[in-house]
């Protein structure tokens, strides 16, 4: 869970950089950049629970 | 390829730049006193002693690659094209600030004022980590910091890379706007504060066995609401000093700078203040403090470009924030963040960012955004500024976790936990910090 966490963050990130470069498009722009953020924010879910379960382990 | 420079400054505006930023060590002051103040009394001179090193440590570091991994507009950088558009990725310069003429230039400035605002950016994930961080790890850390992702996320924001170009390239707005550091300092900072909690995990006796976190009380109140004080001084004058040297602000609008700057923090204080008098019944000097702090977070990334309500604005939802989000994160996330660094840097940062896109802007910084970029994207200011959170959270945030993940399997990184019920004094100087001082019996109760 950690590790798939820490890869989905850059993967959205890569979303946001990939909509940049290659889309003019106002409202897909948007949507992408949109998407790319909610990839990342996922990542950041998992790597946080990842965390609340080693500590609940440790407990 | 070295991007245009900007116009030099007179030299009324350097006196003035060098005078604000000779503030900034009252910034570095404050944080240092909050983050005592903080913890408990058995690690109090840990606490101080690991500012001078860590402050020291970001300063040499920056010294060495940092600046010349930053750059400044005007200097040498390393550039992608992609379809046609130039990226900035990384500064160019020569290491040891080797090739940077340091007079008063505005290149020169900005490499003064890096020196210090690392210090401060290095000081957030102290306050985060506290009493359980060894003195050795944190430098290390701190070294990783401000040599290696402080100048990399700085260059694309502050050195012409490009997250300030995205307005040029792309249409966005002017580019990610940030004028004082909400990004650059207070959230990578907070950031890297949070990787550090979970890397260290919580103090002994912070969590019972169902998980429910205990309070355990900072030793000096009254070190953290005067390390407020200073802090707004030292904010002040790294705003006004990033303002003109990053934002392009002539000197009189520093008075605009200094009003938000303050104005953020009020509110951001009255708004914790109300909201603890309202939850708890009086007024939580803690918290209120953590409110302070964050509204000067909140503050710093749009304090030249919005009118004073919108920072007043800003300062109250900073205060609702922070008050709400410190125990969300102690009792729903596990973080043990005596500082409460995470909710005040990292969010009251990102909160200060996206402010920039989402509030009215002053009508000099509009007319200029609309004559900068003849294809403007409709609501580009905000998109902008999305990108920057989403750097931060796609790019710094697991860049500094891996860093110091690794840098943990090395050398680890927390006082060993028998060890640790001394205290961090104790463990690690050989001595308290009030050591003709009894201490209380309920520092050891809980064990």
């Amino acid at each position: 869970m950690k590790i798939t966490g820490l890869l989905m963050m850059p993967a959205g990130w890569i979303i946001v950089l990939s909509a940049l470069v290659l889309l003019r498009a106002f409202l897909a722009l948007n949507l992408f950049i949109a998407a790319g953020l909610g990839v990342e924010i996922l990542g950041l879910v998992l790597l946080t629970r990842s965390h609340l379960t080693a500590k609940r382990g440790n407990e | 390829m070295s991007p245009q420079s900007p116009p030099a400054l007179s030299e009324v505006s350097q006196a003035f730049c060098i005078l604000f930023i000779l503030l900034l060590p009252l910034a570095l002051a404050g944080l240092a006193l909050i983050n005592t103040g903080l913890s408990r009394l058995r690690s109090a001179a840990h606490s101080m002693m690991a500012t001078l090193c860590v402050v020291g440590v970001a300063a040499v570091a920056y010294f060495v690659t940092g600046f010349a991994w930053q750059g400044y507009p005007g200097l040498a950088s390393h550039t992608l094209s992609i379809l046609g558009k130039e990226w900035g990725w990384l500064g160019a310069g020569h290491f040891f600030l080797r090739g940077v003429p340091l007079d008063g230039s505005r290149a020169s400035l900005a490499a003064l004022l890096q020196l210090l605002s690392v210090g401060l950016a290095a000081l957030i994930p102290l306050g985060a980590a506290a009493e359980r961080w060894r003195l050795r790890a944190c430098c290390l850390s701190t070294a990783l910091l401000a040599g290696i992702t402080y100048p990399l996320f700085a260059h694309w924001v502050w050195g012409g890379g490009w997250l300030a170009n995205l307005g040029s390239n792309y249409g966005l707005g002017l580019g990610f706007l940030d004028a004082g550091g909400s990004s650059t300092i207070q959230a990578v900072g907070g950031l890297t504060a949070l990787c550090m909690v979970w890397l260290l995990g919580p103090r002994r006796g912070k969590y019972n066995l169902e998980g429910m976190p205990a309070a355990l009380p900072g030793h000096n109140t009254v070190y953290v609401l005067f390390g407020c004080v200073l802090a707004l001084v030292g904010w002040m004058g790294l705003n006004a000093a990033g303002s003109i040297l990053f934002a392009g602000a002539p000197l009189g609008r520093t008075v605009l700078v200094a009003v938000n700057t303050l104005l953020s923090a009020a509110g951001a204080v009255l708004a914790t203040a109300a909201i603890t008098r309202y939850r708890f019944g009086k007024p939580d000097a803690s918290l209120s403090a953590n409110g302070w702090v964050c509204g000067l977070a909140a503050s710093s990334a749009g304090c030249a470009y919005v009118p004073p309500a919108a920072a007043l604005l800003i300062g109250l939802v900073a205060g609702v924030l922070v008050t709400y989000t410190v125990a969300w994160m102690e009792a729903h996330l596990g973080l043990d963040d005596p500082a409460g660094a995470i909710s005040v840097h990292a969010l009251g940062g990102i909160w200060g960012i996206l402010a920039v896109g989402l509030l009215p802007r002053t009508a000099a910084v509009a007319a200029l955004a609309h004559a900068a970029n003849p294809r403007v994207v409709p609501s580009g200011q905000m998109l902008a500024q999305v990108v920057g959170v989403a750097t931060l959270l796609g790019f710094v945030l697991p860049f500094t976790y891996s860093l110091n993940w690794i840098l943990n399997r090395f050398i680890p990184q927390r006082i060993p936990p028998q060890e640790e019920r001394q205290g961090a004094d104790l463990y690690e100087l050989g001595a308290g910090a009030y050591p003709e001082f009894m201490t209380h019996t309920d520092e050891f109760s809980q064990w």
